[in-house]
């Protein structure tokens, strides 16, 4: 059965064989990677690089035309609205304070989401690599919300949460106060963070999983013929040899976290007041969710986004690659 | 390991080949983009069979989309020039650089005009006296609910025509109190929602000129009300608190629940409450609560229109005649239970197909609301960037409710936010 | 059995219990119902009718009131539990209620009504499944268009994605030609940009192919996913040049080499991709909704999404079809668990 719908591919594969031959003796082997490369490029330069040309262009104009050619120019315009502050630490004195309200929101989620998420799957991950019963049932069991859509997600615990929810008639069932959990900021953070955390965990976890077992046993059973400690062991062995997984699992995890949206917006729509709005929603109700559509701005916003993500990737990419080599 | 990955790409292949074909027709195929709210899908859908077999050379397709849609994508669509031919919409004035104005196709102009002559405003363009670009199909009001059930177990007296608002929040506490209910009074999430009562406070959100002025002391007198029933727990942190922006809350549900003693909200909450309450306790529509200037809420709705993209505009002007006449719109808001702006119509009454009494009255209470309406409510209501002004409000005041900002700071943002929006708008090349 | 029951870590062989195997045994526990639990919920609350969805507080299996037919009343009644004047306590059906009055009717003895007061009685309930929740939806919503839809997406697009990225990794991770740095420095400078930021443009450039309201309009703009021509390049970087050298000596033309010798020892890593590409489009909503408005090209997750109106949201139905939507995927990983966990996890991601 399998081999039977492997077939097709195969013979698709099989069928470029000869052509791609040919392409190969016509511009030579040295020229065949953009060959390679072009497919990719192709798509990614129409769909990535022009978006992002032709938003840099809204950055710089204004108006609400969809249309480039119908926009006025206005410089720095947008830009100078959206850094005018006056001091950059405190969001309410900038004129656009949603903006940096987004910003802050951001660095919180993440820095909390990111750690979160590590940690937990890699407890995860070092529970279900010992020896324990019906392992693969419990494998699965934290990698099913991974197949959950990000607005289910969130539906499903804004149920949970909201007032009249199953959490709030627990905790009155026990005695308890209920607790308006998504109406306090500081809760609502906590439940963003942690639904985000608990709906992608699983994909971690397994990933990290594979890293622990990718390590050679007969380093574990030399450390406990020397009677090294659990803890010992765990940090001369375990830590540096799965650290090429953690980097990895590091770097996935951060990008999915900046990019956060859906799921936040649907559970708590960016409130209590701004509390939980982050910076993707920021670009995204500017753009959209007003009457008055501003694509300027928010181009202007992504803009100084993308060039201070392009910053922490650069620098996440000379630490990742400088450790590497240790 | 077995490349199990490849059962997809194989199936695939297979797929792909058969995907993409589309249907065709020989009818004129209408797209019609629509939301609903509740049954409002099924009921046009309804009404549109029966219109194509009278026509079997046109063919309406009802595309049911979020409102979400309708909202951030269908006006992106439009500055494409990928919009459908027809549409519901809410967002009568700000669309309607794309309206088709049907005068020149429809048989009798003046029945259009005779039938939603203080409505076919809202949808032209300043400047504009004649053009008749939608049909009002939907007309809302805001106005408040009460649980009069529990103003009986309370035995507190109901306030009468002409109370003030302060009145009404002074009995709803007291019914409250004595029953241990979490919210005396809920007011939806929404600039909308509060504008009404702004306007009863005295807000006029114009300036001589015309043009949008909206902190002003009748604003004032309600915002801080707004903020002063947060403080005291008259009303419930959880609606204007819980969410960012100009995102929509309403406490339907907990008032459903008898966890609300006045709902202000409107008149299409009816049909959900005839569903969901049914008759478990007496849900009432009371008259509006006042203030110095008015005792008024604020029109609304939602309307069908065409637009200028279409390629057959003779045939969507016929669907548009049909959905307007007076037959289907008394049907369609009959089912639906949402109140008749055909003025015919409404001046007949409408038998509105629910067997609940309390659905009944509230219905004939809200249409008993109509002629009520300040004039500032109408104006701002047909003013084409309403929804700035909205938006800029209720995320503001939002913030100040969760302790964000204080009242004076969102004084000076909501204009700043208005004027910089406004702004914008006004760009050209 | 033994060996099930040996509750044993793995690096201290044999010794019996140890208190981190309790540790372990209770966070799995915990894990299982913090996983499970909301979808449990979930799938419970979608069988509850309107009224029994904002209940307060909450009951786990859906409930609904008990209705009696009642000689000499046409419509079934609600049925209460009623306190008496005597302090007994009789079930009894509710006629009509009047403000805190209600007019009740024992349907033992119909011919005649009693006043009761409103908080003398409570409503008696019985187990009752809503599945019109699931019937009603399911009979206007074209669900096997919308599943086609959504199947269709899903595997052309992540077919697409596994190809092209994978071509170019190998593209990027063995050859060195002109170029090849400004294209990883785009790559990766684009790793982290979220697509919902240039929404706007990206908007433009579908529409200017005419590509609003067709399936492709959702497929392409994602297939060039940097983030997937970045893990699968760092995986091939690890692949031995040797083996591609010796490859070239048996005189295997470049694309021999791509889908003969890479491809197979970097599927690994290609199935996580595959994995996240499937994952992602099945979910895949906010770019969808705004490409697709016509009901034929919906896919599932925004046929769903067509129950939320301006004011107010059939959350009955928007629940049933949630459970409807979660049905296909779980049954995809219960059937292929084995595979999808046990691919990721032998990735052995360097």
């Amino acid at each position: 059965m399998e081999s039977l719908l492997q077939l097709p591919w195969a013979i698709a594969m099989r069928a470029l064989e000869y052509p791609m031959r040919g392409i190969q003796r016509l511009i030579g082997e040295r020229r065949m990677p953009y060959v390679f490369v072009l497919p990719n490029l192709l798509i990614f330069g129409t769909f990535v690089v022009v978006p992002l040309f032709i938003n840099f262009f809204y950055s710089v104009t204004g108006g609400t035309s969809l249309f480039p050619d119908q926009r006025p120019f206005v410089g720095a315009e947008q830009y100078g609205y959206l850094l005018d502050c006056e001091d950059y630490l405190k969001p309410f004195s900038c004129r656009e304070d949603q903006f940096w309200r987004g910003i802050y929101n951001t660095i919180t989620f993440v820095s909390f989401q990111v750690t979160a998420m590590v940690a937990l799957s890699l407890l995860t991950a070092i529970v279900l690599n010992r020896r324990i019963a019906a392992r693969g049932f419990f494998r699965s069991v934290f990698f099913y919300p991974v197949l959950l859509s990000p607005v289910v997600v969130a539906l499903v615990w804004k149920w949970i949460l909201q007032r009249e929810g199953v959490l709030n008639a627990f905790l009155t069932a026990l005695g308890g106060d209920g607790i308006v959990f998504l109406a306090e900021p500081q809760w609502a953070m906590f439940w963003a963070i942690f639904v985000s955390t608990w709906a992608h965990m699983g994909f971690y976890t397994l990933i990290l999983l594979a890293g622990l077992q990718s390590i050679p046993r007969d380093l574990y059973e030399a450390a406990e013929m020397d009677g090294t400690s659990h803890w010992r062991t765990f940090r001369r062995i375990t830590l540096p040899l799965l650290w090429p997984t953690m980097l990895v699992v590091l770097v996935l995890s951060l990008i999915k976290s900046v990019q956060t949206f859906d799921e936040v917006f649907v559970l708590t729509g960016g409130g209590p007041g701004t509390a939980t709005q982050l910076i993707v929603q920021y670009i995204y109700s500017t753009a959209f969710a007003t009457q008055v559509h501003n694509f300027g701005l928010a181009a202007a916003a992504a803009i100084v986004l993308g060039s201070v993500l392009l910053v922490l990737t650069l620098l996440q990419m000379r630490l990742g690659s400088g450790k590497d080599k240790d | 390991m077995k490349p199990y990955w490849a059962i997809s790409m194989g199936a695939t292949t297979a797929l792909a080949l058969l995907a993409f074909a589309g249907p065709a027709s020989a009818a004129t195929e209408l797209r019609m983009m629509w939301y609903s709210d509740g049954n409002e899908g099924e009921v046009v859908r309804d009404l549109l069979d029966r219109f194509e077999k009278q026509n079997p050379d046109i063919k309406v397709v009802v595309d049911n989309v979020a409102y979400k849609a309708i909202l951030e994508s269908l006006p992106v669509q439009l500055a494409a020039g990928q919009g459908p031919d027809m549409a519901r919409i809410t967002d009568l004035g700000g669309l309607s650089k794309y309206y088709l104005d049907l005068t020149p196709h429809v048989a009798d102009p003046e029945y259009w005009r005779k039938s939603f002559g203080p409505y076919l405003d809202w949808y032209r363009k300043p400047g504009d006296t004649t053009g008749i670009y939608g049909i009002q199909n939907q007309l809302t009001l805001t106005g408040p609910f009460i649980n009069k059930t529990l103003f009986e177990q309370a035995g507190v007296a109901i306030p009468k025509e002409g109370a003030t608002w302060d009145e009404w929040a002074a009995a709803a506490n007291a019914v409250a109190k004595k029953l241990k209910i979490p919210f005396p009074i809920a007011i939806d999430r929404s600039g909308h929602r509060f504008a009404g009562p702004a306007i009863s406070m005295g807000a006029k959100f114009f300036n001589d000129k015309g043009e949008p002025a909206v902190v002003d002391e009748g604003f004032k007198a309600m915002a801080s009300r707004i903020k002063k029933w947060h403080d005291d727990g008259t009303m419930g942190k959880e609606l204007w608190g819980s969410v960012s922006g100009s995102a929509y809350k309403g406490a339907n549900e907990e008032f459903a629940n008898a966890q609300v003693v006045m709902y202000f909200s409107g008149s299409w909450q009816i049909s959900q409450f005839a569903k969901q309450i049914g008759d478990a306790f007496d849900w009432v529509a009371v008259p509006q609560p006042c203030g110095p200037a008015a005792c008024t809420g604020m029109p609304g709705g939602a309307g069908t229109v065409a637009f200028s993209s279409t390629k057959h505009p003779k045939e969507v002007a016929k669907v548009m005649e049909y959905l307007a006449s007076e037959p289907v719109i008394t049907e369609f808001s009959a089912r639906t239970l949402i109140l008749p702006a055909h003025v015919g119509v409404a001046k007949k009454g409408v038998d509105f197909k629910t067997d609940i009494k309390l659905a009944k009255d509230a219905l004939s209470a809200f249409t008993g609301h109509i002629g009520k309406l300040s004039p500032i409510a109408f104006k701002l209501q047909g003013y084409a960037y309403n929804r700035v002004l909205f938006n800029a409000i209720i995320s503001r005041l939002g913030q100040v409710v969760v302790g964000e900002m204080s009242l004076d700071d969102a004084y000076a943002r909501i204009p700043q936010d208005i004027e910089a929006q406004l702004a914008e708008q006004a760009r050209k090349k | 059995m033994r060996r099930a029951i040996a509750f044993l870590t793995r690096r201290r062989g044999g010794r019996g219990w140890h208190p981190t195997d309790v540790l372990s045994y209770a966070y799995l526990v915990l894990g299982v119902v913090m996983m499970f639990g909301p979808v449990v919920w979930l799938v419970m609350c979608s069988f509850k009718t309107q009224a029994g969805l904002i209940e307060f507080p909450p009951s786990l299996l859906p409930y609904s009131q008990k209705q009696v037919v009642v000689e000499g009343y046409k419509e079934p009644l609600p049925l209460f539990e009623v306190k008496l004047p005597d302090g007994t306590t009789k079930p009894m059906a509710q006629v009509r209620r009047i403000g805190i009055i209600s007019q009740m009717v024992d349907p033992a003895n119909p011919g005649q009504t009693v006043r009761v007061r409103f908080e003398d009685r409570t409503p008696i309930r019985e187990l009752s499944f809503a599945w019109e929740n699931y019937t009603t939806p399911l009979a206007q919503f074209n669900f096997t268009r919308y599943l086609w839809n959504s199947v269709i997406v899903t595997s052309v697009a992540t077919f697409i994605t596994l190809i092209i990225n994978s071509m170019a990794a190998y593209g990027l991770a063995k050859y060195e030609f002109r170029g090849r740095t400004s294209i990883l420095i785009f790559i990766i400078g684009t790793l982290m940009i979220p697509i919902s930021v240039i929404m706007v443009p990206v908007y433009l450039v579908v529409t200017q192919f005419g590509m609003v309201n067709s399936l492709w309009g959702v497929i392409l703009p994602g297939a060039a996913t940097p983030t997937g021509v970045f893990l699968l390049r760092q995986y091939m970087l690890t692949i031995p040049d040797e083996l591609i050298d010796a490859a070239r000596m048996d005189n295997a033309s470049e694309w021999q080499i791509y889908w003969r010798l890479i491809v197979p020892l970097s599927l690994p890593a290609i199935a996580v991709l595959a994995i996240f590409s499937i994952m992602w489009r099945w979910n895949d909503f906010l770019w969808p909704l705004i490409i697709l408005t016509r009901n034929e090209v919906y896919t599932l997750q925004v046929g769903l999404n067509a129950f939320q109106g301006e004011l107010q949201v059939q959350w009955h139905f928007v629940l049933a079809m949630t459970v409807v939507t979660l049905l296909p995927i779980t049954l995809v990983f219960a059937f292929l668990q084995k595979f999808i966990t046990t691919g990721i996890a032998s990735t052995g991601m360097k």
